[in-house]
């Protein structure tokens, strides 16, 4: 199996993902095609480790689902604390940045 | 050699398959089990590249805890359905789809134009151990050993930082009255001696449905306590 193919499927991968960042309005999809990025750059990272016999990429995949991980957490609890004030939850109704 | 292919091409539909649903399905409850699909055949692309470990972290991490975080707030904030593509998006949220479409043709363009034929064809030869969690735990303590703790530190300061923004009562609400908590007014008729049964009567039966009822379309009833003084006058 080519190591191309799977760099192919990474990149089209993310291409998905960022449609669905640009195009969605619920924060929460956002947020999951956010995850569809990250993971095909995982996907990236792990088939070039493969390329090169190095695990050194599988490093940066781990370290990349703990940045992911916490992405998370912290948007999740933005929009659990948006749906306490009861701001829409739509990213085009919160388009001003207050205190 | 052929089950290989078989499955990475099993692996590369469940994987497409998975993000377009994702970034199509109306409900956001779907477009999250959809994710879970999707990061299973991806552990499964990741087993192809034998990187096993994390084949098995993404699976017992993403697809176990990461997705019952999802399914939690969904369950809680409601499920709201809305048309993809950005059908009724004003303003500038129209121009999302094309350049969502511009990055599509890039892509095409890079992959098929030059990319690919700089990358060897099927690797370099690798041990028996590579992609192991005794390989993958040694290279995070030898070589990584600044990004290993660099990553243990953002997870404690964003661990810290969801209390801080899901907690209940104090700094979220605009109404809450600064950083004290305003007293329970419905404590305050009960220790005035005449009124305190009849009060206590009156309040716990108005309280309870009120929680119980439309707790979860209306999760500010129970915490706001001027809201409570509202209704139990009724």
């Amino acid at each position: 199996m080519s190591i191309s193919w799977f760099v192919v499927l990474s990149a089209f991968l993310f291409c998905i993902g960022a449609t669905g960042v640009l195009t969605r309005r619920n924060p929460l999809v956002v947020l999951l095609s956010l995850e569809l990025m990250l993971n095909a750059g995982n996907l990236a990272l792990i088939a070039f480790s493969r390329m090169n016999g190095n695990g050194d990429g599988q490093v940066f995949a781990l370290i990349v689902m703990v940045v992911a991980a916490c992405e998370v957490v912290i948007g999740l609890g933005l929009i659990v604390a948006m749906y306490r004030r009861r701001i829409p939850i739509d990213v085009d109704e919160v388009s001003e940045l207050r205190g | 050699m052929w089950f290989e292919q078989v499955m990475f091409f099993v692996a590369a539909i469940g994987a497409i398959g998975g993000a377009i649903g994702v970034v199509t399905l109306r409900n956001p409850f779907f477009s999250v089990l959809a994710l879970v699909g999707h990061l299973l055949s991806l552990a499964m692309l990741f087993l192809l590249l034998r990187a096993e470990f994390l084949a098995a972290a993404q699976v017992v991490v993403y697809a176990g805890a990461v997705m019952v975080l999802y399914v939690f707030v969904v369950a809680y904030i409601g499920g709201v359905e809305e048309p993809p593509f950005g059908e009724d998006r004003t303003g500038a949220g129209k121009v999302g789809p094309l350049f969502a479409l511009a990055l599509l043709i890039e892509i095409c363009i890079a992959v098929l134009g030059s990319g690919l034929s700089a990358l060897d064809g099927h690797g370099a030869k690798i041990g028996p151990g590579f992609g192991s969690p005794g390989e993958i735990g040694r290279l995070l303590l030898e070589r990584f050993l600044l990004a290993f703790e660099a990553a243990s530190f953002l997870l404690l300061v964003a661990a810290v930082g969801a209390v801080l923004l899901a907690r209940r009562r104090r700094g979220l609400e605009e109404d809450g009255g600064g950083d004290e908590l305003p007293a329970p007014p419905a404590q305050a008729p009960i220790p005035a001696g005449s009124g305190g049964p009849s009060s206590l009567g009156e309040d716990i039966p108005t309280r309870i449905p009120a929680g119980t009822a439309e707790g979860p379309a209306d999760p500010t009833v129970d915490q706001s306590p001027d809201h409570e003084t509202q209704e139990t006058p009724a």
